[in-house]
């Protein structure tokens, strides 16, 4: 699982580090890359951050929840050892959209969805908002975890700046040299080939968003057919109320079922809102995930189509041999750091990725074996109840009942 | 208005027979009230095997079921299912059971008995038959009359019929209930010719007598009122059960889905696939559980049927005592009216008819002791149907158990798969 991090990504072409390489981002993120990537000792981490506390603030023109960002860092990078600011959705979403575009060559986190169609979902709803909490919460950690975005300067400014408004609208340039240089790749050419090991990423991230669809759905389908079961059940209940209060004797015993029957349809309830809250949104988190995964895929095919073409037209021209142009030099430095990138990036996502879904369906399983555990505790409590009824009377004129 | 007399012969010639020393205070002097007609009219020879028969100690079990084709009264071909009853005589010594008789029967024979029982013992909750129609289904497939499922609930109902009757003090005795068990040819010509159809009464004079009745005995009136609520209420109960049966199978076959594509997914995963794999299978299994779940807990719905139908039979009985009662006001106020008749003939006229006579003729043979005495047997029998009631509702939720269990059981499994991703 932890492994170090440093072996694939130094292997470059020419030998030793990308030339020209001098941002803050870069040499520090080799560093990085040189240690063992051990998230879980939580020893060793030097930046923490935490979202809680939604807030509801109703204004003249619009109504809208912040959250509280809390970052505990001994990083250099930080001022202050200690910060807490208030974010709304659309600070997240700033953020998002700065780091897709600093850092193109990497595997940026999913927010959970912007929309919501309105009169379906409340969105001032509790369970609405602590389920979007979390997902935010997600987030920032996975951007927490990773050793090149933890340090982008974007995300610095998010977790620590008073007011994030002047410096959305400063539109300050914080692009790496990498992100500079991606954003100036041309779409025009088109990629003959993917390399194998690419397509094979690519492949596989169809099928996986494929099956999460599929898991989803059905997903949905459970929670429907229970929601109807429940409701039947809260129609059956009471019935056997009603028939209690026609009996004497076995009114006491017909009265428990009635009450059991109502235990186990709230821990049914209980169930469905689980997994409503805390199942779906996760799997749709990683279908959204794979998508922007996709879209890096393609960025990459696009350099390494501009370098291909580029040398292809200087092996054309006979006159630069043997000496290969400096243009076409760094596009093949950006066409390789970007497969390294990428190639890191996908492995961390694939560990954390069976992480997460270790978990995802372990909880699922905790959740159907709660609700077992509870329609048991329930069943069992009033079988003394049926019981004793029974043996105070045994004397009966006839035999002893017909048997099954 | 039409008053049914009794005719003391023709209700008691087929029906009793001589009771053999298993009496119990009230009962037993009535029972022997009402066997003196019959032991006139019996043949010795018949009244002396049916003395044997119910010496020793029987076993009755409705142990097979057989689909048969045949021809109906309109000449066309039909289906149905016939069962076998198998009677043995147990030794008393050694308790060793000896087949003593054995013969196909239909339901409709089956139905044709109680019927008969019905009629001719008015006073006495009958014991109820499976449905007819499989009703309450929640499932399409168990709507069907040939469904195997459903066969078997039917034996098994069908042999709680007979043991409950071979357990009841005065049913156990009666001739038709023995030749059913023992005679499987001109056994419904036998029955037709207690002309027993006859004497049912009609739906119509039933009703007139609960608007009509006078003074109507308190004890009665409330337990028709209560076979009425416990009636509706059992069928809400039922309705509601069909439809929670329905949702949970819905539940439980969707999560099969789930077998099938963690399996695709775990083709193109790494270390992910063998737990994904192993946690699909688990799904598969608890998609199937749920059928076997479900049939136990038709067992259950039976039982409340079986409740259901105890609810109309006492009703019946309620029924029959409301026209019981109808025709003793009436018969009062004829008699009344007579005596005055007779009263004004008084003088140089012989007398026709006995007072005695006549009201034993209009009344009934009924004493005061032997009203009492119904009445007893009926509060019995409604204790008994409560516990057994009770019983069932022990044995349904020790159901749920074993399902919660076995729910755990599976989840369990699959938590443990999901671990080793």
């Amino acid at each position: 699982m932890a492994r170090s991090f440093g072996d694939k990504d130094l292997i470059l072409p020419n030998g030793g580090t990308p030339a020209g390489t001098s941002s803050p981002a870069s040499s520090s993120s080799l560093l990085n890359r040189l240690q063992l990537d051990d998230d879980i000792d939580g020893e060793t981490r030097d930046l923490f951050v935490v979202v809680d506390d939604p807030k509801k603030h109703v204004c003249t023109m619009e109504t809208y929840i912040t959250y509280r960002i809390t970052t505990k860092s001994t990083r250099v990078e930080f001022d202050l050892p200690e910060y807490s600011v208030r974010r709304r959705y659309q600070d997240f979403d700033w953020l998002r959209s700065k780091l897709e575009e600093s850092q193109p060559t990497h595997l940026i986190p999913p927010l959970p969805e912007k929309f919501v169609v309105k009169g379906v979902v409340d969105r001032f709803s509790e369970e609405f908002v602590e389920t979007r909490r979390k997902a935010l919460d997600k987030f920032l950690k996975r951007i927490t975890d990773h050793p090149v975005l933890s340090f982008n300067e974007h995300f610095n400014i998010f977790l620590t700046a008073k007011d994030l408004n002047i410096y959305k609208k400063q539109g300050i340039a914080l692009l790496t040299r990498m992100g500079e240089s991606v954003k100036h790749v041309t779409g025009g050419y088109k990629l003959r080939m993917r390399p194998l090991e690419f397509a094979a990423i690519g492949d596989y991230l169809d099928t996986f968003a494929l099956k999460l669809g599929t898991i989803d759905r059905i997903a949905q389908r459970i929670i429907k057919e229970e929601i109807e079961y429940l409701v039947e059940l809260r129609e059956y209940g009471p019935v056997y109320s009603t028939w209690s209060a026609l009996e004497g004797e076995l009114a006491e015993p017909l009265e428990g079922v009635s009450a059991c029957i109502g235990n186990c349809s709230t821990a049914l309830e209980e169930l469905t809102d689980d997994m409503t809250e805390d199942f779906l949104p996760v799997l749709r988190e990683y279908i959204l995930y794979s998508d922007s995964m996709k879209s890096v895929l393609k960025k990459r095919d696009q350099v390494q189509a501009e370098y291909e073409a580029k040398l292809e037209a200087v092996a054309l021209r006979k006159e630069d041999r043997p000496k290969v142009p400096a243009d076409v030099e760094k596009c093949q430095d950006r066409m390789e750091c970007f497969n390294a990138d990428l190639k890191a990036d996908m492995e961390r996502w694939q560990n954390n990725k069976r992480q997460d879904f270790r978990q995802l369906l372990m909880g699922m399983a905790d959740k159907n074996i709660q609700y077992y555990e509870k329609c048991l505790m329930a069943w069992e409590s009033i079988i003394p109840l049926l019981q004793e009824k029974q043996e105070a009377k045994k004397e009966s004129r006839f035999l002893d009942g017909p048997r099954k | 208005m039409e008053q049914a007399s009794p005719d003391p012969e023709r209700q008691l010639q087929p029906g009793l027979l001589e009771p053999l020393g298993r009496s119990d205070a009230g009962l037993g002097v009535a029972v022997d009230e009402e066997a003196e007609g019959a032991r006139e009219e019996g043949s010795g020879g018949d009244t002396m095997t049916h003395n044997n028969f119910w010496l020793k100690k029987i076993e009755i079990s409705v142990s097979e079921a057989e689909k048969r084709t045949g021809r109906n009264a309109m000449n066309m071909q039909e289906t149905y299912t016939a069962y076998l009853i198998e009677t043995r005589s147990v030794e008393h010594t050694d308790g060793q059971s000896v087949l003593t008789d054995s013969l196909w029967r239909r339901y409709s024979e089956f139905e044709l008995l109680r019927n008969y029982l019905l009629v001719y013992y008015p006073h006495i909750v009958v014991p109820p038959l499976p449905e007819k129609r499989a009703e309450f289904v929640w499932h399409k497939l168990s709507a069907d009359n040939m469904d195997p499922d459903f066969v078997e609930r039917r034996r098994i109902g069908l042999e709680n019929f007979l043991l409950r009757i071979a357990s009841h003090p005065i049913l156990c005795r009666d001739k038709i209930f023995y030749l059913f068990l023992t005679q499987e040819g001109n056994w419904k010509e036998s029955v037709n010719e207690t002309g027993f159809q006859l004497k049912a009464d009609s739906r119509l004079k039933a009703l007139n007598a609960t608007f009509r009745v006078k003074n109507p005995d308190k004890r009665f009136t409330d337990l028709k009122h209560y076979s009425d609520e416990l009636q509706s209420v059992i069928s809400h109960l039922l309705r509601v059960r069909a439809r929670v049966a329905d949702r949970l199978y819905g539940v439980y076959k969707v999560h099969g889905n789930y077998g099938r594509v963690f399996s695709e997914w775990s083709a193109i995963e790494k270390e992910m696939g063998d737990g994904l794999q192993s946690a699909g299978h688990h799904m598969d299994v608890y998609a199937s559980s749920i059928d076997d779940i479900l049939e136990d807990e038709e067992h259950y719905a039976d039982q409340l049927k079986e409740y259901l139908f105890y609810a109309e039979a006492l009703r019946a009985v309620c029924r029959k005592h409301e026209l019981m009662q109808y025709d003793l006001e009436i018969a009062a106020q004829d008699l009344a009216s007579k005596k005055q008749q007779c009263e004004e003939l008084a003088t140089g006229t012989v007398r026709t008819f006995s007072l005695k006579g006549m009201t034993t003729k209009l009344f009934g043979q009924e004493t005061p002791e032997q009203r009492e005495a119904r009445i007893k047997v009926l509060e019995e029998q409604i204790n008994e149907g409560e516990q057994q009631l009770k019983s069932k509702n022990l044995e349904g939720s020790n159901n749920l158990i074993t399902q919660f269990i076995f729910g755990i059981q599976v989840w369990t499994n699959a938590k443990e798969c999901f671990s080793k991703m």
